[in-house]
């Protein structure tokens, strides 16, 4: 009877019987990865939430117009205003592009596993290959808002002592608190490693499906794995766009 | 028993699409989207203030149910994963709310004692 399947005998993987939630070890797994990690992005989150409540906020109902200080926390959408190439004021519009690019991303991605689920190598390379390729639009897209919010505006911040701030770093910040600086560098930064290293398992998940390796397996489960970090990934942007950019 | 296992010997069948999938995988994407848009549009509808956040947090969340449910498949799987992978969540949520009234206090004691050095 056992000689009739080609599969090893599946109770053997799992000591405790057979898929006790019905899953397999390695989707369980990333899928208690993804909730540890979860954790990991809700402390950097939670932190910036922290500083925010604890520092002073701009008094709108002066009825001023606002402006940069060190002495308060900045509006996010004033200070994220550019698009590249354009020379206008665009609050949010570039992180906006941003945010659909990898939501488009996560959508080529679960074509990617359907096409898994069907066996079908090239639609599962092809659509691969389309995730890649948002994955690089995205991290492209951050590598330019760094720049332009390391670079500053041209006249800068002039602090009551003469000094004059331009850009931000770790230790200054034209737009408010340092800590407002270190936290987009924090936060961003932690979710760009997690796209980028989200690339570089997908190219290799890409390559292996290429070259057949997963037909000779018999299925295409990493697809459905990585699929799960990606969507994760995706999901992390979703909050940073929430709680750094739109509140 | 069940060692002669050569991976050659496998010839897979490419199935056919899965319209309906395909369709749902489509429509999630249209609401995610839509759901995206209209943030952007109440982000500078509305003015600052708890209505707007409440919107925001209502609409992450609605966005977070279609990645999760329908991207991560998590809808599908039996009730235990889904309570596995919801619960520990919670913590979060009381870790946010924890966090969230401790700056403020801390904004508070930090202006009182601006005053009082007056």
């Amino acid at each position: 009877m056992a000689s009739a399947s080609a599969n090893v005998d599946k109770k053997t993987l799992w000591g405790g019987g057979y898929e006790p939630l019905k899953a397999s070890y390695g989707k369980l797994m990333m899928w208690f990865f993804l909730l540890s990690d979860a954790l990991s992005f809700s402390g950097l989150l939670v932190t910036y939430g922290f500083s925010r409540f604890s520092h002073p906020t701009f008094d709108f109902a002066a009825g001023k117009e606002f402006f940069f200080s060190v002495g308060h926390w900045p509006v996010p959408e004033l200070v994220f205003t550019h698009i590249p190439f354009f020379h206008v004021n665009a609050p949010l519009v570039f992180v906006g592009i941003m945010t659909f690019i990898l939501i488009l991303s996560s959508v080529t991605m679960v074509l990617a596993v359907e096409a898994g689920h069907r066996n079908d190598k090239n639609d599962v390379v092809k659509w691969m290959l389309w995730t890649i390729l948002g994955g690089i639009a995205f991290l492209s897209c951050q590598a330019w808002e760094w720049t332009i919010f390391i670079t500053g505006t041209p006249e800068g911040l002039t602090l009551a002592d003469g000094t004059v701030l331009k850009g931000a770093s770790l230790a200054a910040n034209e737009y408010g608190p340092v800590l407002f600086a270190d936290l987009f560098f924090f936060i961003t930064g932690f979710h760009g490693t997690h796209v980028l290293s989200g690339v570089i398992i997908n190219i290799i998940v890409t390559y292996n499906a290429a070259i057949g390796t997963y037909h000779r397996v018999g299925h295409y489960e990493m697809v459905e794995k990585v699929g799960l970090y990606w969507h994760f990934v995706d999901l992390v942007w979703v909050f940073v766009f929430t709680f750094f950019y739109l509140v | 028993m069940g060692h002669a296992h050569h991976g050659e010997d496998i010839a897979l069948q490419v199935l056919p699409k899965d319209t309906a999938k395909i369709r749902t995988i489509w429509i999630t994407t249209a609401i995610l989207a839509g759901l995206t848009a209209v943030e952007f549009i109440l982000a500078f509808a509305m003015s600052a203030g708890t209505m707007k956040t409440l919107w925001f947090v209502l609409l992450t969340f609605a966005k977070t149910f279609y990645i999760v449910g329908e991207f991560m498949h998590l809808k599908y799987e039996v009730k235990t994963l889904i309570w596995c992978i919801v619960l520990p969540t919670m913590f979060i949520m009381w870790f946010i709310l924890a966090m969230l009234m401790e700056g403020d206090s801390i904004h508070l004691l930090r202006e009182w004692v601006l005053t009082w050095a007056r």
